[in-house]
């Protein structure tokens, strides 16, 4: 990992462990759909490659369920004093920087498993669509906090686009 | 105080205004006209049959004819004529705008209401288009480009003599000036003395003629040179080296030849049509980047082009985003070069040589490179921008060179073009080299990075090497650069961060003019809706 992504002045918050319950859901359930294209090809096309697909989707999904841990541990996020940096990834590391004063709008979204967990999902916009930042699994009330953090932030260093 | 002045005045008094009488003839006339066109080649087919006394077909006019009800069928004609002339007119009544001191809004629909608002000090841009029949009748077509996607509002059409004292109005309100323009400034070519003499009919068509033959450039708001020319010989000679010529010659010196070897002619059908095309495609964009013309002025720079259909648009300043130098292999040899820009907005007709608008020069060898950056990063010119600009897009690269170039362990990721790979931070932009064979140089303006992004990918990260991404609005501009050594991108990551944050904060260039009169106390906060507002009532 030496040669990896590391801003040295950054002490990164992690978010909620509980976020690797919505990650393997979510695995599990895009295994279950592959599994069931297997299925079906098993059961009405009758060739044999459905064994394959129903392999690699096991394979893959375990392996991703294993990262799921790791995954989640690799999103953080910290506020500094001029702009929000976020990081995630493992294997495709993505570092952003989001001057507070660039936020077009903020956004909280919860997905049914995230909700069944009290998480919930902040959504940074900037005029550049590239920008695209999205702190997943964080506790309802720290997704408030930050967001409205964040606009108050955001409103005292506006600037044109 | 001219006329065209003080038809502008009134026009952004804020009461709600009509459009140019002409505009239902000039938007659905052309439909129209073809409806007649056929009725009438249908008629005369009837008539000649009828006079020469040939084969009696079964049409539908000479039914009518021999059943009697002719006479029935051209009431019904009228009535429909009438009946269009009178939606047309009502639409045109419907259709109105206003321009007040925050926004310019345009309501229009009979029965479906539309309401379209742009706010002034979100404009990225006002475009003049004078397609070919409008400007015969003296109509021009405004676009104010609003940030946004498909966010514009569009005034079509206006008298074309409103339209460039109108812009002007509207950039001024842009700008957060306020007060009466002096009328000093204004001496349009179309008030010369003498212009009112004469008949009325003769006065029409000599302001119509003068009209048409004026330069793009309107003569008050700008310097009359225009900074950059462009000769018919290099404009034909950039279009004829472009990718498309490539196609072509293969098709026509690999394609044919083995069609004819394999006798399969067939296969040219297809083709065919595209290679009787192309030769419309390229007249097309010589005769479109004609008069190409591009000047300075307080508002920002004005882009004009077109020899028949004219375009012309002003871009206030602080609304480019993203700037690259670019050069086409085959363009080597000649030493040109092209501009791009990215904005938060972009006209909906396409620009120059027909490109998309978000051309700015389609072509110009370096002086005009230099010339055209100056006009569009007026705070990045100086003796070492200028040095850093000509090892930006000439530069070998190597050490030394005043850009910060990928390490050598990068040559797996871009065998020909790594030791070119690099970047420079000057005090304003930071300016993104890359390319050994097609060159470019990219210039991101501190003031509009939205975010900056590092990213890494497992090959990468052995040869410890990282992307870094400049995010800019969406557009034409990719400001990523593939190869930067590890330390040294964290490092650039954390300085752009940092210039992000502060020039974001003292930069004022959404409204220009407070921010050049009144210095940077300028607290106005920009507003945090988004540029334009659209409505739609049914």
């Amino acid at each position: 990992m030496s040669n990896g992504l590391e801003l040295a002045t950054v002490e990164w918050r992690r978010v909620s462990p509980k976020q690797i319950g919505v990650e393997l859901v979510g695995t599990l359930l895009s295994a279950l759909v592959l599994i069931a294209v297997g299925v079906f090809f098993l059961a009405v096309v009758r060739t044999p490659f459905g064994w394959v697909i129903i392999g690699a989707s096991v394979v893959l999904h375990g392996i991703m369920a294993i990262l799921a841990a790791r995954r989640v541990r690799s999103i953080g996020y910290q506020l500094r004093e001029d702009d929000l940096v976020f990081r995630r990834g493992i294997m495709w590391q993505r570092i952003v920087a989001v001057p507070y004063g660039r936020m077009q709008l903020v956004d909280i979204t919860r997905g049914p498993v995230a909700r069944a967990l009290g998480l919930a999902e902040l959504k940074l916009v900037t005029a550049a669509a590239v920008t695209s930042v999205t702190i997943p699994g964080l506790v309802n009330e720290d997704a408030e906090g930050l967001r409205d953090r964040l606009v108050e932030l955001a409103e005292s260093r506006r600037a044109g686009l | 105080m001219t006329q065209a002045v003080r038809a502008a005045e009134q026009l952004t008094d804020g009461n709600w205004h009509r459009l140019h009488p002409a505009t239902p003839v000039l938007k659905g006339g052309i439909a129209l006209l073809a409806i007649a066109g056929a009725i009438i080649a249908n008629l005369r087919e009837a008539l000649i049959e009828s006079f020469i006394g040939g084969p009696r077909e079964e049409d539908p006019v000479s039914l009518l004819y021999t059943n009697g009800l002719l006479g029935w069928a051209l009431l019904a004609a009228l009535v429909v004529v009438l009946l269009f002339v009178l939606g047309f007119w009502v639409s045109w009544r419907m259709h109105e705008f206003r321009v007040t001191e925050d926004v310019v809004e345009v309501r229009s629909g009979i029965l479906f209401r539309t309401n379209r608002k742009g706010r002034l000090d979100r404009v990225q841009g006002i475009n003049i288009m004078r397609p070919l029949v409008p400007r015969l009748f003296g109509a021009a077509k405004l676009e104010v480009n609003v940030a946004g996607q498909n966010a514009n509002v569009q005034l079509s059409y206006l008298r074309s003599k409103d339209a460039d004292a109108l812009r002007r109005r509207i950039l001024g309100l842009a700008s957060g000036k306020r007060e009466e323009t002096p009328a000093g400034e204004h001496t349009g070519a179309d008030h010369a003395p003498g212009a009112h003499t004469g008949p009325v009919a003769a006065r029409v068509l000599e302001e119509r003629a003068r009209e048409f033959l004026a330069p793009e450039l309107d003569p008050d708001a700008a310097p009359p040179e225009s900074i950059v020319k462009i000769p018919l010989g290099r404009l034909a000679g950039s279009i004829a080296l472009s990718g498309f010529t490539i196609v072509l010659a293969i098709v026509l010196f690999v394609g044919v030849p083995i069609v004819v070897a394999t006798e399969a002619y067939w296969a040219l059908l297809p083709v065919l049509p595209g290679l009787i095309g192309s030769v419309g495609f390229y007249v097309n964009r010589i005769v479109k980047s004609l008069r190409f013309s591009i000047a300075g002025t307080p508002d920002g720079i004005r882009v004009g082009y077109g020899l028949l259909s004219t375009s012309n648009d002003t871009l206030p300043p602080g609304r480019i985003h993203a700037v690259e130098v670019l050069q086409p292999l085959l363009w080597r040899p000649a030493g040109w070069w092209s501009i791009r820009i990215t904005r938060a907005s972009n006209s909906s007709t396409p620009g120059a040589a027909g490109q998309a608008n978000t051309t700015l020069l389609p072509v110009g060898d370096r002086a005009d490179v230099t010339r055209v950056l100056g006009l569009v990063l007026p705070e990045f010119v100086g003796e070492t921008s200028t040095a850093l600009l000509q090892t930006g897009i000439l530069g070998r690269g190597g050490d030394g060179d005043g850009f910060v170039n990928a390490p050598r362990r990068g040559r797996f990721l871009r065998p020909f073009s790594w030791r070119r790979t690099g970047f420079a931070v000057d005090p304003n932009a930071l300016l993104l080299r890359s390319g050994a064979v097609w060159r470019h140089l990219v210039i991101v303006p501190h003031a509009r990075l939205q975010s900056i992004a590092l990213r890494q990918g497992p090959l990468e990260r052995r040869l410890r090497v990282n992307r870094i991404q400049a995010h800019t609005v969406a557009g034409a501009v990719d400001t990523e650069l593939p190869v930067v050594d590890r330390d040294t991108s964290v490092r650039l990551f954390e300085d752009l961060a940092a210039s992000a944050a502060t020039s974001g904060r003292v930069d004022r260039s959404h409204r220009w003019w407070t921010a050049e009169h009144e210095g940077m106390q300028e607290q106005e906060q920009a507003p945090s809706e988004p540029g334009s507002v659209r409505e739609e009532a049914r």
